[in-house]
């Protein structure tokens, strides 16, 4: 194994994650980050909420919590607010982040805490058996969506950068090496940041979506992604089913931190 | 003279999954008996890091081979 994983993974492995499954080039994708970032581990809290994708605090040789499902931003606020030198990472999955976490991402983002959010998007729940998500594309076909989900997904970079995020990314695990330069670019930005790495669960998203190879789901994000520079130029019907990747947004604004030390300071002169 | 390059292959935590076969570009990966990845044309090798990037299982390390490495 190389000497990065070797590093930054606990040596538990093999994972729990089934033969393809896109969670381990993520993993792997943030243990490269991590090792461009060089933070010392004591100063890394890698939270996650609950899925088969967050299972990956457990396999981070870093400060971790595996939290409650939906929930992980809130303990990370908690922690950032507390230890405001710690670099803050935290997983979830789409479901985790979009369904019943939805409301604790939109308000993490209004907030702008300084923390790297990184959604794993497999298009579906992948630990509850493959029911369709927010982030489920319309038409494709989960277990509870047989016909092809009738829903409108969210855009989930618009949705981040419209509650307020100031860095705002999508990557996939086709494009793995970009992918961790995002989560650099990411981590080194003061605020909050969200990463969508668009990814793979072979079981429960391809074999229902005529994909019945891993493989066939990486050729699927190779032939269907264009980056920011190359969407800018395309219509919106040559857009329909494309997934956008790259840098999407960031801009700067006050720091949930910062503005909360100058509420101490003010609070304490008026003592 | 091309460069040459060392591929290393975990079979032990290989899960069979067939992304890396399906993403090296020069032919140096095959499916062994059993589904698992072997090296079956190691001298073909470019060291893109292709397969060390995808494989979810973190299975290989492939390096650039030492002069006398061969
Ligand atoms: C409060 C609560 N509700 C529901 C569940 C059941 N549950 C566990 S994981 C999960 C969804 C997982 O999907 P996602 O977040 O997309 O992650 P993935 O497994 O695809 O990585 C659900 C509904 C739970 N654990 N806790
Ligand atoms: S069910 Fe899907 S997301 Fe979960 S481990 Fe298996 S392939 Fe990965
Ligand atoms: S990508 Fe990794 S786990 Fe999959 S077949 Fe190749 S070596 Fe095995
Ligand atoms: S480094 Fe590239 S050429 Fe060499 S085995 Fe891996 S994918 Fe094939």
């Amino acid at each position: 194994m190389e000497a990065v994983y070797e590093k930054y993974f606990r040596g538990n492995l093999p994972h729990i994650w089934c033969p393809g499954c896109g969670n381990g080039i993520v993993m792997s994708a943030i243990a490269r980050a991590l090792d461009k970032l060089n933070y010392p581990q004591d100063d890394v809290l890698f939270i996650s909420g609950i899925g088969c994708s967050s299972r990956m605090s457990g396999y981070m040789d870093l400060n971790t919590v595996h939290t409650a499902h939906g929930r992980a931003l809130a303990f990370a606020t908690g922690a950032k607010v507390c230890e405001p030198r710690l670099h803050v990472f935290v997983l979830m999955g789409d479901g985790d982040a979009a369904a019943i976490g939805g409301n604790h991402f939109i308000h993490a983002c209004r907030r702008n805490i300084d923390m790297t959010a990184i959604v794993i998007n497999n298009s579906i729940y992948g630990m509850t058996g493959g029911q369709f998500s927010p982030l489920t594309p319309t038409g494709k076909r989960a277990t509870t969506a047989p016909y092809g989900s009738i829903d409108r997904a969210f855009n989930l970079v618009a949705l981040a950068e419209g509650a307020g995020a100031t860095y705002v990314a999508r990557g996939d695990v086709f494009h793995a090496v970009q992918l961790t330069n995002l989560i650099v670019e990411a981590a080194e930005h003061k605020g909050f940041s969200v990463v969508e790495a668009v990814s793979t669960c072979p079981v429960s998203f391809g074999r229902y979506n005529d994909m019945p190879e891993p493989a066939d789901m990486m050729l699927w994000l190779r032939d269907n992604t264009v980056t920011v520079q190359q969407a800018a130029k395309m219509s919106e019907e040559e857009l329909a089913d494309k997934i956008i990747i790259g840098k999407h947004y960031e801009t700067e604004a006050v720091e949930y931190g910062d503005e909360m030390a100058r509420l101490l300071a003010r609070a304490k002169e008026a003592e | 003279m091309a460069k040459k390059f060392k591929v290393d292959l975990n079979q032990k935590t290989c899960k069979a999954c067939g992304i890396c076969m399906a993403l090296c570009p020069k032919g140096v990966l095959g499916k062994r008996h059993d589904g698992k990845a072997e090296v079956v044309d190691e001298a073909a090798c470019i060291g893109c890091q292709n397969c060390s990037v995808h494989c979810p299982d973190f299975c290989f390390v492939v390096k650039e081979a030492a002069a006398d490495d061969k």
